[in-house]
């Protein structure tokens, strides 16, 4: 009889003050049920799911926060709205981006194919056709701005971080570096064309002024990142290397930057994958064209963001042909950005020096 | 041999150092040369404008200057704004579930996720904006407008084809959030392991400790990435948006600059002037909330 009691006592004192896995379970298809049946009813079909989540979600909040307010007293019921918060604004804010994703996957692919990759759009008014030209294009353009903006990029933050030992000039350039980060990128288009329409003549539009423009939404992303990484090799290698005697220019290049080749090497990746999607300062100083351009400083030169645009906001006819090349241009833009960024990644782990 | 020992050698000054010291020295003063002509010839080329027949600026025949960029000056803010406020909260929810909720291992893959789709160009979330979104958002804002139409501000008749600047604004907002995720997630991802685990040693629920080291610490990380976010992405995606009728800056010149000339192209210049100062502000503005926050954070 007391034994059974005491056994009895323990086990409501463990589960003492807790809200059960199955009350929880029970309140949340409440909160989904409640809501899908009542706007089923009230409007007839199937209502929007993401409406019936979202008032699931609140439903669910506010059902939990009193019972738990109740059993579990208010640190934790707060904790638990919390956690039930955090958890659900995770899945909502994944929903339009599977969205997004799922649908360049499925419109892009009807024409990801040969002639999408084979040809450009010289003498195509309809069906058919591609985005080679587009592709040679934003593969130029960003090599290019690649070339300008590393060597300039990685110098600046090796000022910053070896040679200035915070004077004025550094400061003065961290702060602007900063402001160049926040340039908006029409801005820079802009900036370019207006260098252009006076040194050359208005209107000009090249392929090279395009990377020009890249550039200079590149170089404080590579600055930034860059110092970052230079600022992570530790002073003992510096300092050993002093101490043997080597003089500061073959430390910077053979320890400092051997030591952080690989974070180097992911910030440019990482900002090359941020531009090669830049569609505003193209539209402005490279200009749209139908055909093939190899020559980077004569000419317009298609881009792959400009072809996505200009596909789909000058359609001809049929329109449909001009949208299926649009979405085909864009997943072929996100996987660039994707295998850049992954790449930049994997290339990150294998180059790190082993420090074990 | 006393007189020599009282001459200490001046270290030799290598030729390497110097040359390699002036062109580091060297390519930081290009980048604060870059800088001042980006002000220079923007403000240049946007000086006619402001002095011309306000008429000749665009086709809609303006009044005056600012009765030109006004208007758009507004959107482009607008837009912003309310793109920050629908992304910021669930942007720091994110990144804490990513950082303090999630399991380890999943975590990192999440991490991986967020990074990618950061880096989906801006044209795609456009594209994409325009054709699902849009339509599938009128049902919501015929139902706002039809259940809450007694209130002034939802009265009215609902665009058609859904694309208003709250569309624009909440494409704007998905797009930013990956971005502002990534951020997020690298400033919470530093708090010191200390601060949590002597939060959680003192008995906090998991939300205290988060409430407590976590969020303080991120704090200024997450203004500076709220502000910094939002300059590059007043972008591309509205000129999908709005053909006919541009509302921000950025649209109108990539919509009417490659149509346009004479002074034209200099009214626009100027729009992307103002531009360029309404970011700038905004720019210094975060810097300066850092500042004055990091003093207090939970950072030292």
């Amino acid at each position: 009889m007391s034994t059974s009691t005491m056994n009895a006592n323990r086990s409501n004192t463990l589960a003492a003050g807790r809200l059960r896995p199955g009350v929880m379970v029970s309140m949340g298809v409440f909160a989904v049920a409640v809501p899908l049946f009542v706007l089923w009813a009230l409007v007839g079909n199937l209502p929007n799911l993401f409406v019936v989540a979202f008032i699931a979600i609140i439903l669910f909040l506010i059902l939990l926060g009193v019972t738990s307010r109740i059993v579990e007293g208010g640190r934790r019921a707060k904790d638990r709205v919390i956690t039930t918060l955090v958890v659900s604004s995770f899945v909502l804010a994944l929903v339009p981006l599977v969205s997004l994703l799922w649908t360049v996957i499925a419109r892009g692919l009807t024409r990801f194919d040969g002639s999408f990759f084979g040809m450009s759009m010289r003498n195509i008014v309809g069906n058919g056709g591609g985005a080679l030209h587009a592709i040679i294009g934003t593969l130029l353009i960003t090599l290019m701005a690649t070339i300008i903006s590393v060597p300039v990029g990685i110098l600046t933050a090796i000022y910053l971080t070896e040679y200035a030992r915070g004077n004025v000039l550094s400061k003065v350039l961290s702060a602007l570096v900063d402001v160049m980060t926040g340039i908006p990128s029409i801005v820079a288009g802009l900036f370019i064309a207006a260098l252009a329409g006076l040194l050359i003549g208005p209107g000009t539009t090249t392929g090279f002024l395009g990377a020009l423009a890249l550039s200079v939404l590149m170089v404080p992303t590579v600055v930034r990142s860059a110092e970052e990484m230079l600022k992570l090799v530790p002073n003992e290698l510096r300092e050993a290397s002093y101490a043997l005697g080597v003089p500061k220019w073959v430390t910077v290049l053979r320890v400092v930057v051997r030591t952080a080749a690989a974070g180097l090497t992911t910030s440019v990746m990482l900002a090359i994958s941020r531009v090669i999607g830049e569609t505003a300062p193209l539209l402005i100083v490279a200009g749209f064209t139908p055909s093939m351009n190899y020559n980077l400083f004569s000419g317009p030169m298609m881009t792959l963001p400009v072809f996505v645009y200009d596909q789909y906001a000058h359609k001809g006819l049929p329109p449909e042909a001009f949208d299926a090349r649009s979405w085909a241009g864009a997943l072929t833009l996100i996987l660039l950005a994707m295998v850049l960024n992954v790449g930049a990644r994997l290339l990150g782990k294998l180059l790190s020096p082993k420090t074990r | 041999m006393t007189a020599a020992a009282g001459n200490i050698p001046k270290p030799k000054r290598r030729l390497g150092d110097l040359v390699f010291s002036r062109v580091s020295v060297f390519a930081g003063i290009l980048i604060l040369v870059v800088l001042a002509a980006v002000a220079v010839f923007l403000t240049a080329y946007s000086l006619p404008a402001f002095f011309a027949d306000p008429k000749t600026l665009s086709s809609s025949q303006p009044t005056s200057f600012w009765a030109y960029v006004a208007p758009l000056a507004f959107g482009t803010v607008w837009a912003a704004f309310l793109a920050l406020l629908i992304s910021l909260p669930f942007s720091i929810l994110v990144a804490l579930f990513v950082t303090q909720y999630a399991p380890r291992r999943l975590a990192t893959i999440f991490g991986y996720i967020i990074d990618i789709l950061a880096a989906v160009p801006s044209v795609v979330f456009g594209l994409w904006g325009i054709v699902v979104l849009a339509p599938s958002i009128v049902p919501v804002y015929t139902w706002i407008s039809d259940a809450l139409g007694w209130i002034p501000l939802f009265s009215g008749p609902v665009a058609a084809d859904g694309r208003t600047i709250l569309t624009a604004a909440i494409v704007l907002a998905i797009m930013i959030l990956p971005i502002m995720t990534a951020m997020c997630r690298e400033v919470f991802d530093q708090t010191p392991r200390l601060h949590i685990e002597a939060a959680l040693a003192l008995g906090a629920t998991r939300w205290e400790m988060v409430k407590t080291a976590v969020l303080p610490f991120g704090r200024p990380g997450i203004i500076a990435a709220a502000m910094l976010v939002l300059s590059p992405a007043q972008v591309i995606s509205f000129a999908l948006f709005h053909s006919e009728n541009p509302n921000t800056i950025a649209a109108n010149i990539a919509l009417n600059y490659p149509e346009s000339s004479g002074i034209q192209v200099n009214a626009l210049m100027a729009s992307g002037l103002i531009l360029f100062v309404i970011t700038i502000l905004v720019n210094m503005l975060a810097r300066w909330i850092v500042r004055r926050r990091a003093a207090f954070s939970g950072a030292n």
